[in-house]
């Protein structure tokens, strides 16, 4: 059946069985590869994309249901070659080792910033308790995330000034 | 990779047009919500629908509801929602308690309180949560609504009452006063299903246990309706003694059998330890001393 999922803001439309995840679709169609297949389980987080602005696991997702819905990818966080805060936490803390659940990490930090821009660690802990990284980099993922808060509001605070 | 096996899709866009569709297609359908627990059984062909009817568009099943004696949750509600409803907090904050271990954060966003009551894992936690606070779950059909309590609801492990051309619409609950409830749950990390859990709830009335409801996760091969316990409870005083008891009558009557989460004779001791837990906390809420 036909389906159209908007990506980062583009109408993707393709053929697709009904069974087909939406973490497939993201790499296959547009060919966005940044967002990263990993348990098939919903268990690691390395898939996760925001649907409506809301962190989802899109290995545990029909792309036939995303129809309607904005989907976001890591690909969509730099804009004119600008990274986003939480990428630029995510670089400054050194919260990558072999790079793999990063993409969720990413798009979760992101969704809870949008949210929450000044969030406890406890929060930053909890936000991100439904992803994980093998490489046990969690204190500095916790780091990049403050960081980014961090950024994000001394950022609005020259703004306003 | 694991996908499941074909299968045909529609996504609803009304009530009526969601349970026509189940009437016409029979047990080859199966209603898919947040889709984190039926699909994961698709993948490992522990369920194989031919047709899966998609309700998520149906927002006239998203709320939770003060309707005077009951409190009304809609079966397309997501947990995140059940974690923030400040309705709930107030009444029933095990339901919070609860919400904060079930999954994850990302989970909760999908995840929702028909699709969790209709899987009947035994593991799972509002199941529990939907007994100690005697909540009934309406059916609903082409000849109309019908409303059962959750003890009639699950009839086996993953098995429930609803019939061929029925769909969960709405889960009850009764508002009574001097309540107070509490969920009790160890997991061996955050997010996994339970080891043990145990959602309790009393009503207090003139300083005795009025009425007390129970259930327990992941001790047996359905959700436990502590019932014994309830009935140990109903017309006593409040003590330390009496939830021992309860405790004992909890590790007594649940069936947990030995898995990687840990031996048989460990979940008995969790299932009366968390009872007791539970109850404690339940009754110093219905007293306003929460500890």
């Amino acid at each position: 059946m036909d389906v159209t999922i908007t990506i980062n803001g583009e109408p993707v439309t393709r053929d697709v069985e009904p069974r087909l995840l939406l973490v497939h679709f993201i790499r296959e169609t547009p060919g966005l590869t940044g967002t990263h297949w990993g348990c098939d389980t919903s268990n690691c987080g390395a898939c996760v994309v925001l649907m409506d602005g809301k962190p989802l696991k899109s290995c545990t997702t029909l792309a036939v249901m995303c129809e309607g819905h904005e989907i976001t990818t890591v690909e969509a966080l730099e804009v004119d070659g600008e990274l986003d805060p939480v990428q630029q936490g995510f670089h400054e803390k050194h919260a990558l080792q072999c790079g793999f659940c990063t993409p969720g990490m990413l798009m979760t930090s992101r969704a809870l910033l949008d949210e929450n821009p000044d969030p406890s660690d406890l929060e930053i802990r909890t936000a991100i308790s439904g992803q994980i990284c093998r490489c046990t980099g969690y204190q500095n993922i916790v780091a990049a995330v403050r960081w980014a808060a961090d950024h994000e509001a001394s950022t609005k605070q020259e703004a306003g000034a | 990779m694991q996908t499941p096996a074909p299968f045909e899709y529609e996504r609803a866009t009304s009530v009526e047009g969601a349970i026509a569709s189940l009437e016409r297609l029979g047990s080859d359908a199966r209603i898919i919500a947040g889709g984190h627990s039926l699909l994961p059984m698709m993948k490992l062909r522990l369920a194989n629908p031919e047709h899966l009817i998609d309700i998520n568009d149906l927002h006239e099943l998203s709320y939770i509801r003060d309707e005077g004696e009951e409190i009304a949750i809609g079966a397309l509600t997501r947990h995140v929602e059940l974690l923030d409803s400040a309705l709930l907090a107030e009444w029933f904050p095990v339901f919070r308690e609860a919400e904060q271990v079930i999954a994850d954060p990302v989970v909760r966003n999908r995840g929702t309180m028909g699709g969790s009551l209709c899987q009947a894992d035994a593991a799972e936690d509002l199941s529990a949560v939907a007994a100690a606070v005697k909540a009934k779950v309406v059916i609903r059909s082409t000849s109309g609504a019908r409303t059962i309590s959750m003890g009639e609801f699950h009839v086996g492990p993953y098995m429930t009452a609803v019939g061929e051309g029925e769909l969960v619409t709405e889960v009850r609950i009764p508002k009574r006063p001097g309540g107070g409830s509490a969920h009790e749950k160890v997991e061996r990390r955050a997010g996994d299903f339970a080891i043990a859990a145990v959602s309790a709830a009393v009503w207090i009335d003139g300083g005795t246990i009025a009425d007390a409801g129970i259930g327990l996760s992941a001790v047996g091969p359905i959700t436990i309706e502590l019932t014994r316990a309830e009935e140990l409870l109903r017309g006593r005083r409040p003590s330390e003694e009496l939830f021992a008891q309860a405790g004992a009558i909890a590790s007594e009557d649940c069936s947990p059998s030995a898995d990687g989460r840990g031996p048989a004779d460990y979940k008995r001791h969790l299932a009366g330890a968390l009872t007791k837990r539970a109850l404690r906390r339940a009754t110093a809420r219905a007293l306003h001393q929460e500890a």
